[in-house]
């Protein structure tokens, strides 16, 4: 192959890629070119906030923090947040091991001290919202699941790692059910996304994710109630971390998540308030 | 000039040292001998292996197709043969996933008739396996019977040798360590799969966990283990490396 041919290749390769990006790519120019205006919403202090901060959110907050970022631009011109959503104990190893991160939100508490421990949270963590585990199935639920009984026999369940607060909560709860699934038929998702895709993509025929996430599939899954006293509940704390950059934008964003506008995009998305 | 050669050089060193200065020597053959590891070492191993096999009995027809016929649009059938080599594994795991999966015609077919489940099985990491690694396979023996005088089969031809003895007697003895190091190439590149795998075939410990997600997901919940799994792949990696020393590493033949 000549040296052109190559280089048109990899020019074109290029050209594909930036073309499949150009929407959300012109948007984000149009936002960081906005001029700062003073904000107009309730949680301003004096000086109008401006900046970039980076947030890493457990995966179950993917839709909510979503909205809740847009919402923050909007109150806040010339603020972008950008996020980065997986397992918490993924984040919270990426944070240990140094990644630049503004705001931490976890799905378990067990996280967020691993950071305290080891004095990168600045203040106290906040807890911002509770969440529960539901069974999800294929739509039709094809398989009669009724219980969480139900899923020792019924084929390949899809459930968290062991070592992700949703794969936690769901051993928790399949142990105050008295339910043990052979380990042989449980796939791992390594985050609860994963785990619901492998529902709703794979071939599993249920899983445990939590109430919210099966909210944010609609159709594509049916979902089992969990009853209350075999249920875990999930409880979600937000801190700024020592490291941030821009330490005014960092809690002005952990306020908005606990603020009314925050609270509500939270419960429209199935989350319980904090308790 | 120089600078940047052992900047580059740098590059590819640092993280092997930092691999192997991270590795808690101590309790090595511990960390080994764990069942998780264990279990994802032999399942491992199985199913890399046989999808080798499956890579060296379907990709030799292949290979020779392409080296040595002149069907239709040969060009088109290099390239889908060829495309698992730069398709990110996770695309591939995508589109196993979409061709074989319950809820697809072909997937559903399989388990109604046969009650054949690839996704979440041992079968479906083989699958996901060849499917990325038999291109090098192919790659490697098309080459080799191209660069073959194609007098000799014609004279054995003459001689009188079926087609079948042609082959068998004379081409393949001739080709053989093209076929080795083909082969050896699919399997190391079947070893180290992963997006692929665990896209289509999960991650289930035992049945579909294989090295590669084991040390994935003991990264944050056992790093010991990880490192000490990454440390058997590497030295894997250069036993491979030794293996094709006359290919690569500038033998004496070539």
């Amino acid at each position: 192959m000549s040296v052109r041919r190559s280089l048109l290749a990899l020019f074109a390769g290029i050209a594909l890629l930036l073309a499949a990006c150009g929407s959300s790519g012109g948007s984000e120019a149009s936002d960081t070119t906005k001029a700062p205006s003073s904000g107009g919403g309730a949680t301003t202090t004096e000086a109008p906030l401006e900046g970039e901060i980076t947030v890493s959110a457990a995966a179950s907050l993917t839709e909510s923090f979503t909205d809740i970022g847009a919402a923050f631009e909007e109150e806040h011109p010339g603020t972008k947040v950008t996020f980065t959503f997986d397992s918490s104990g993924t984040l919270s190893q990426q944070i240990l091991d140094g990644a630049p991160v503004d705001v931490f939100a976890s799905a378990d508490e067990k996280n967020m001290e691993k950071l305290t421990d080891a004095g990168l949270v600045k203040g106290e963590p906040a807890v911002f919202a509770q969440n529960q585990l539901v069974i999800v199935t294929k739509p039709g639920n094809p398989e009669g699941i009724e219980s969480l009984a139900d899923l020792a026999d019924a084929g390949i369940i899809s459930l968290c790692g062991e070592d992700v607060p949703c794969g936690k909560f769901a051993g928790e709860a399949l142990e105050n059910a008295g339910v043990t699934i052979p380990e042989g038929s449980v796939t791992r998702g390594q985050n609860v996304k994963a785990t619901l895709a492998a529902v709703t993509e794979g071939d599993a025929v249920a899983g445990i994710v939590y109430v919210t996430d099966a909210i944010a599939a609609g159709d594509a899954v049916d979902t089992v109630a969990i009853p209350a006293d075999e249920n875990v509940i999930a409880t979600y704390p937000v801190a700024v971390l020592t490291d941030t950059q821009d330490a005014a934008l960092a809690s002005a964003f952990v306020d908005y998540v606990s603020s009314e506008e925050g609270q509500a995009v939270l419960e429209e998305r199935g989350f319980l308030p904090p308790a | 000039m120089l600078l940047a050669a052992v900047v580059a050089l740098l590059l590819f060193a640092l993280p092997l040292i930092g691999l192997l200065q991270r590795a808690d020597w101590g309790n090595l053959l511990d960390d080994l001998r764990s069942p998780t590891s264990t279990a994802a070492m032999r399942l491992s191993i199985e199913t890399s292996l046989m999808a080798t096999v499956l890579a060296v009995a379907l990709g030799m027809p292949l290979a020779w197709v392409l080296a040595r016929t002149d069907i239709p649009g040969k060009a088109a059938v290099r390239a889908l043969v060829l495309l698992p080599m730069v398709l990110p594994p996770v695309v591939g795991g995508v589109a196993l996933l979409s061709a074989f999966s319950r809820r697809s015609p072909l997937g559903s077919w399989l388990y109604d008739v046969f009650g054949i489940q690839l996704t979440f099985s041992p079968a479906g990491v083989v699958l996901a396996e060849a499917f990325v690694a038999m291109p090098f396979f192919v790659i490697t023996v098309e080459a080799a019977l191209r660069g073959l005088d194609a007098r000799y089969e014609q004279v054995a031809a003459g001689l009188g040798a079926s087609p079948t003895q042609v082959f068998r007697r004379v081409t393949l003895p001739l080709i053989a360590p093209a076929v080795a190091a083909g082969a050896i190439l699919s399997w190391a590149r079947a070893l180290g799969e992963f997006g692929a795998t665990i896209t289509f075939a999960g991650n289930i410990a035992g049945r579909t966990r294989t090295l590669p997600l084991a040390i994935y997901l003991q990264l944050e919940s056992d790093p010991e283990s990880a490192i000490a799994l990454s440390l058997v792949l590497l030295l894997v990696s250069f036993a491979v490396l030794v293996g094709l020393r006359d290919r690569w590493l500038g033998g004496a033949r070539r």
